[in-house]
């Protein structure tokens, strides 16, 4: 309301009293259809109030909350994919793979569950983590990485509680004296002129006797490993457990192995088969 | 010299209704009621009128009206496999046609420059011509008109429309009313069937939407368009001009006194006053105040007030003054098209002159070949193939077992064309970088790709083991159309380990 009810000279009206730099603001009335919209919105808002959540503790008369749509919403998609989810389950791996459509499901599929289940240890892009964590990007597969051996690999693990589970154990040549500190490190030098990194060219030969009497069994004469055994390359760039000397004697030592949880426990087929095509795509799939 | 000031906008509405205006604002002085805060509508009966302007409006009228109809149904020859509709939305395909024009989401700056032409031209013509627009082409004012044909035909006249709403209900005043809310949905019906028609297939639609067939989001869409049709044209009329729509302030901007505009010739018309036939006309100006030019006026304003913010620049004032200044013999043209500054050169004697070429005038005409030029460049550049390469990020980059470094990139081919086409990729700028298909790593790098799609394809590059890579390069992806022809390229880099 005005302060001061004022006439403008020029129009006859009467103004808000109110000046701006010696303007003066004519006190015009709101066109009422202005006041009817007006409202129109308030009923409009009270009627949010009354149909919808609003207020803590007040879920509104229709009864439809966020949560609740989101389930049903989640029901559907489920009831949507299961169809595609039983032929998935009754298609061997290999026949999965080569069929388009069911590829592309299991593909979206598996890298879902790859987020949910394999990101934490192998990383979001399959990067692997330094420690024991497996690349599944490049091309060593100490276990096979065609579908057959990569599906096997998620369900029973490694070195895990399953029976059927993968398993190869690297003895302990240092921790069980079976080696002496300096024949660890003979052999160690031995292993890095494996993949041509060796300086110590005399240690690396005494290194080779005690090689292919402790290692290459396993490993090979050559150290290229053996995928039947899971026994890694050791004649090629990728190093689980790290590439330098150090880490090689210290692995020599130790004798070292990570371990990866048996996924038919927790998985169904399904998803298992799903992951299967999808971590077989990350590029190093053979 | 002012251009539409708030005093003289409000000055107008108790003269354009003198029989119902506002309640009058309270004399000064204490112990005056306050005044209200909502006001009723005035509400506006325009009379018909004939004159040069009055014919002007139905021509455009019937143009707009016609282009509008009409537009969907223009066929436009794209081939066997593209639609053949010449002005289509198509929504669910994300691509927009204008006649030769194809335009797909990620180039929706085709239409920004559009709307920058159209708003530069709306610019100049405002500057040079007043609110032309607003009285002649607005689609506001094509239907409100067009509403107001129908209620004149109906309802009668000004005078007869004034006395039928004074009068209590009958049989007639309702037949009537009814009959002219039945004609004003028809047109909102047809008006909002017609807009569906841009997003759809016009001919193969029609019928089915018609009968019925057609989708929810359809008719919820046809009924929008009608209800918003229904009441801004019929009901709203003027008052959307005036309170809803922002562009009457912003083209105040635009004017200045050599804008051509709507104006009374003050200097000619007062002192205006009631005129007997046959008396002489010396000490007097020629403005019988018969009212001729309030009445006929859509937003029910007086032009004899100055420049006003409600004016929509249609003239029909100028049209119904000219039939009175006939009629007492007076020369036409009391109320006419000119600029202010005119007006007060011819009211102190000085000569007129039309200063079309002015810097806001210059300014908008070279602004708008810019935007032309850098329109009609960019659209005769537009590439049929079209090449995007995104990095994988995680991980940047893979060591393989023999100790080559690989860069994963999702590469995708817009086949912009409307044939099946095959692209072939290469990269370049990095020395024995080797490219392979991620799931066929030993075919060729070719990608085809599906008429008026985009191909999606995984793709590696791979550097041999101690090719001395450095840990960033720069890299060339390149797809090129085995037909002959486009070809597309998209820089990226390779990533490799610190050395
Ligand atoms: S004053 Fe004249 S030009 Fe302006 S809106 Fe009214 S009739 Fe049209
Ligand atoms: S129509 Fe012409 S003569 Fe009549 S009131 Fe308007 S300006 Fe005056």
């Amino acid at each position: 309301m005005p302060t001061k009810i004022e006439k403008d000279a020029v129009t006859g009206r009467s103004t808000t009293g109110h000046e701006w730099d010696g303007i003066k603001e004519l006190n015009t009335p709101l066109p009422r259809w202005w006041l009817y919209v007006f409202y129109a919105c308030i009923a409009w808002s009270v009627g949010y109030y009354v149909f919808y959540p609003s207020l803590p503790w007040v879920h509104g008369v229709l009864g439809w909350s966020r949560r609740a749509e989101l389930a049903e919403t989640m029901q559907a998609e489920r009831e949507r994919i299961r169809p595609m989810l039983e032929r998935i389950r009754a298609t061997p791996i290999a026949a999965v793979d080569r069929s388009p459509e069911l590829r592309d499901f299991a593909f979206a599929g598996g890298r879902a569950a790859f987020a949910d289940n394999c990101a934490p240890c192998h990383g979001a892009g399959g990067a692997g983590a330094k420690g024991g964590f497996p690349a599944l990007v490049d091309d060593e597969w100490i276990w096979g990485g065609d579908l057959a051996a990569i599906e096997r690999t998620i369900l029973y693990g490694v070195r895990s509680s399953h029976p059927d589970t993968r398993a190869s154990q690297m003895p302990r040549f240092g921790a069980d004296q079976i080696l002496t500190a300096a024949q660890i490190a003979d052999t160690a030098e031995h292993v890095l002129s494996l993949s041509g990194r060796s300086t110590d060219g005399a240690a690396a030969a005494r290194g080779s006797a005690i090689f292919a009497d402790n290692c290459a069994a396993c490993h090979g004469p050559a150290g290229r490993g053996n995928v039947e055994l899971g026994s890694p390359d050791l004649a090629d760039r990728i190093w689980l457990f790290g590439s330098d000397k150090a880490a090689i004697a210290h692995s020599i030592h130790l004798g070292r192995g990570g371990v990866m949880p048996a996924w038919n426990t927790r998985l169904d087929e399904a998803t298992i088969k799903m992951l299967t095509v999808y971590v077989h795509s990350l590029g190093g799939g053979r | 010299m002012s251009i539409p000031s708030a005093a003289a906008a409000s000055r107008a509405r108790p003269a354009a209704a003198p029989a119902a205006g506002p309640p009058n604002p309270p004399p000064p002085g204490s112990g005056a009621p306050p005044p209200p805060l909502y006001a009723d509508r005035v509400k506006v009966y325009p009379k018909a009128v004939q004159g040069r302007w009055r014919q002007v409006k139905w021509a455009l009228l019937t143009v707009c009206l016609a282009i509008y109809y009409v537009v969907p149904w223009l066929r436009w020859d794209r081939g066997p496999l593209a639609p053949d509709q010449a002005v289509l939305i198509d929504l669910d395909a994300g691509r927009a046609y204008f006649l030769w024009i194809e335009i797909w989401p990620e180039e929706v700056y085709y239409v920004t420059g559009l709307l920058i032409l159209a708003a530069l031209a709306l610019f100049l013509a405002t500057s040079l011509l007043g609110r032309v627009w607003c009285g002649y082409a607005c689609p506001q004012t094509v239907w409100t008109d067009l509403f107001m044909l129908v209620e004149r035909l109906i309802e009668g006249d000004r005078n007869a429309r004034m006395r039928r709403d004074k009068q209590p209900w009958s049989a007639d005043k309702v037949a009537r009313k009814l009959a002219k809310h039945a004609v004003w949905l028809l047109i909102a019906a047809v008006t909002g069937g017609a807009w569906i028609l841009y997003f759809v297939d016009a001919p193969s639609s029609f019928g089915p939407i018609l009968h019925g067939e057609g989708s929810v989001a359809t008719y919820s869409f046809i009924a929008l368009f009608t209800t918003t049709t229904y009441l801004l044209a019929g009901w709203a009329r003027e008052q959307v001009c005036t309170y809803m729509c922002p562009w009457p302030r912003i083209q105040g901007a635009l004017l200045d006194e050599n804008s051509i505009v709507v104006t009374y010739r003050n200097w000619r018309g007062e002192p205006r006053g009631k005129h007997k036939l046959g008396t002489e006309w010396d000490g007097r100006g020629d403005c019988v105040d018969c009212m001729q030019c309030v009445v006929v006026c859509p937003t029910g304003i007086d032009i004899r007030d100055g420049q006003q913010l409600e004016c929509i620049g249609c003239g029909l004032c100028i049209d119904a003054c000219n039939g009175v200044m006939a009629k007492v013999g007076r020369p036409p043209n009391l109320i006419g098209w000119d600029t202010l500054a005119n007006q007060e050169a011819r009211a102190s004697g000085r000569k007129a002159r039309y200063r079309l070429w002015r810097p806001r005038t210059v300014l908008y005409v070279i602004l708008i070949a810019i935007t032309a030029m850098v329109m009609v460049a960019a659209l005769s550049s537009r590439a049929s193939v079209e090449l995007t390469v995104q990095r994988d990020r995680n991980p940047l980059f893979v060591t393989l077992a023999d100790g080559s470094i690989r860069n994963g990139y999702t590469v995708k081919v817009s086949n912009k064309s409307w044939e099946p086409q095959t692209f072939r990729l290469s990269v370049d700028g990095l020395t024995g970088a080797l490219l392979s298909l991620a799931d066929a790593p030993d075919s060729l790098t070719d990608l085809s790709a599906r008429p008026d799609a985009v191909a999606t394809r995984r793709v590696f590059v791979t550097v041999p083991a101690d090719s001395s890579v450095a840990e960033s390069s720069s890299i060339v992806f390149r797809a090129r159309r085995q037909a002959g022809g486009d070809s597309a390229s998209h820089d990226s880099i390779f990533l490799a380990p610190r050395k």
